[in-house]
């Protein structure tokens, strides 16, 4: 398990991986990728009570993780391989002809680390409630852990998911909502205002906790917090995680523009000169 | 031919009650959901006896289908129920991700299928579903004839790891296949022998198909009738060898002619065994509010039709 510091590092060279797969693959959503991935880092290399060596496909005995934005794949794939569940080499197939690593993730070619294809939005948060029935049915103590984007809860499934997970008390549920403001057109709240996230949440019987996306202390705190309420309060947790789309490159940071595009080679220097190699790259 | 007796009029929703009521005893890690219409599926004898493992989704059928798929990469055999109309085109697109393409061991099991809803009309008569389910990729398509074939294949999809489209009906029809059948996924069933022409069917119009062979035998023509309930995979060794033998060919189903059986045949032929091929089926129109008798009546798809449909493939042998 990593210390703050650690994460930091991690963090650091998961958003240098993003850059250069989006780059060579020419292809990919650097934007949602970089706003999500500090309190996924923190998700996968402190909180998880999983690994590399323990994961299978039916997640029994373990924590499981659902990637519910498809789209944000170079941020799961990149952490995935940082933490041993494929070669890190592997990074550099990234939408290429025959990769285990698809544009958005896939089962088909059993890549460790995904239990369901995703990319379709606003189906995975539903996935994830089933796997959560499934352990509570199996005894089995560990926790469902999921990621949905503020964009993608414009899809109706979105609620339907969340009236069906409040109704039958999964509370071994933790939703995680990458709240970056910004979607394919423009700004969330200018393209189809999502309206007071955090109430709406409440309103559909969730515990919702607040968190600063980009600050270690605050995502350990919102994830230990999660687990204690949810099972406190008997329901299941969302999480917004305050964050800014395109963080740590400055010219991808707070706009839409970077959502789903990849960065000309001169761009992709100018990004990886403001992003420190710490743990080598692919 | 062989003669197959009616034991009473039975509704195939209901065989697909007692199939999964039975395996639901058998098997712990049998699960089902439903859409608010558990009485209609006649799934209430499982959700009764089994509280623990029945999920009512209430009226949302999207989240439904993704539920059904977190179970069922748990290790869950997943049945998930609601109308035919509803539990395809409404949730193809979580289908496609959820259940087809992530290969999870779900069973869309599918009520109220085709022209014989009645009397609701074209809003809940879903005719094109097959179509919709047999082109995705590792789906399993089947649709029983009665009863009891309904129950068998219920029981026998449990066995099968992996998405299946399990289609029924509404009405009370004949009762005609054995009771505790063994049933083959996949694999055709010739009920009858004959010479001159093959009757595919599926479904509701198998037992029509017998009819139309019977009218037939009555005026001299020799008719094969098959059995296909299972559309995907395609028992196309067995339609080869029969279309060999007879030289023509009808396929009668309730579903559009486009997307439906007799398409998956017409497709083979041509490609292996072309020989006059008629189709009874509904040409690209919606249904309306009716009796369900009344209403295949009407839209053609009855042992008439088929004797006509017979007729002409065999008039155009060369």
């Amino acid at each position: 398990m990593q210390d703050i510091q650690q994460l930091k590092d991690t963090a650091v060279q998961v958003r240098r991986d993003i850059i250069r797969m989006v780059t060579l693959a020419q292809s990919g959503h650097p934007g949602g990728s970089l706003s999500s991935t500090d309190f996924m880092t923190a998700l996968f290399f402190k909180e998880l009570n999983s690994s590399a060596q323990r994961w299978t496909k039916e997640g029994k005995g373990n924590d499981m993780f659902f990637l519910s934005a498809g789209h944000i794949s170079p941020m799961f794939y990149s952490i995935l391989a940082r933490a041993g569940y494929f070669p890190v080499k592997e990074l550099a197939t990234f939408r290429k002809l025959g990769s285990r690593l698809q544009g958005h993730p896939s089962v088909e070619m059993h890549l460790p680390g995904v239990h369901c294809a995703s990319g379709s939005l606003g189906q995975g948060l539903s996935v994830a409630i089933g796997a959560a029935l499934a352990k509570r049915a199996n005894q089995d103590p560990n926790y469902v852990y999921v990621l949905v984007g503020d964009g993608e809860s414009e899809e109706g499934q979105i609620w339907e998911a969340a009236m069906f997970a409040a109704h039958n008390k999964v509370d071994n549920l933790i939703a995680i909502t990458d709240w970056n403001r910004q979607q394919i057109d423009g700004n969330v709240d200018e393209v189809a205002g999502l309206g007071d996230l955090e109430q709406k949440w409440r309103a559909f019987g969730w515990s919702v906790i607040v968190a600063d996306g980009h600050d270690f202390d605050s995502i350990l705190d919102a994830y230990s917090r999660a687990k204690k309420e949810s099972k406190e309060k008997n329901r299941p947790v969302m999480i917004l995680m305050k964050t800014c789309m395109g963080k740590g490159v400055d010219f991808m940071e707070g706009t839409c523009e970077w959502h789903g595009k990849a960065p000309k080679p001169e761009q992709a220097d100018k990004a990886l000169a403001q992003l420190k190699e710490t743990l080598g790259d692919f | 031919m062989t003669t197959y007796t009616n034991s009473g009029n039975k509704d195939t929703r209901s065989g697909f009650g007692a199939g999964l009521y039975e395996i639901g005893q058998k098997n712990n890690d049998v699960v089902a959901l439903c859409a608010d219409l558990t009485g209609s599926l006649k799934m209430d004898a499982f959700a009764k006896a089994f509280p623990d493992r029945f999920f009512e989704s209430g009226i949302a059928e999207a989240n439904m289908i993704g539920v059904s798929a977190g179970l069922a990469l748990s290790g869950k055999c997943v049945f998930a129920g609601s109308f035919a109309a509803f539990v395809t085109g409404r949730v193809y697109d979580q289908i496609r991700q959820a259940v087809a393409y992530s290969n999870t061991n779900v069973k869309i099991c599918a009520s109220h299928a085709g022209i014989t809803l009645g009397e609701d009309g074209a809003t809940h008569q879903i005719l094109e579903d097959i179509g919709l389910m047999k082109m995705l990729p590792n789906m399993i398509v089947i649709n029983p004839c009665d009863y009891n074939q309904t129950k068998a294949a219920t029981i026998a999809v449990a066995s099968h790891n992996g998405p299946v489209y399990l289609r029924f009906g509404r009405p009370g029809v004949p009762n005609f296949t054995p009771e505790n059948q063994k049933f083959e996924i996949g694999k055709a069933l010739k009920l009858s022998e004959g010479k001159d022409v093959t009757l595919f069917a599926t479904g509701h119009l198998v037992w029509e198909a017998l009819q139309a062979c019977k009218l037939l035998e009555e005026e001299g023509v020799s008719a094969e009738v098959m059995d296909i309930h299972t559309i995907k995979p395609l028992d196309t060794e067995s339609i080869i060898a029969s279309v060999t033998k007879t030289g023509a060919a009808v396929c009668a189903e309730e579903h559009f002619i486009a997307g439906g059986l007799g398409e998956s045949i017409a497709g083979e032929l041509a490609a292996r065994k072309p020989v006059p091929m008629e189709f009874v089926a509904v040409n690209d129109r919606f249904g309306q509010s009716g009796a369900p008798a009344e209403l295949m009546k009407s839209y053609g798809l009855d042992a008439d039709h088929i004797v006509q449909a017979a007729k002409k493939a065999i008039s155009r042998k060369q």
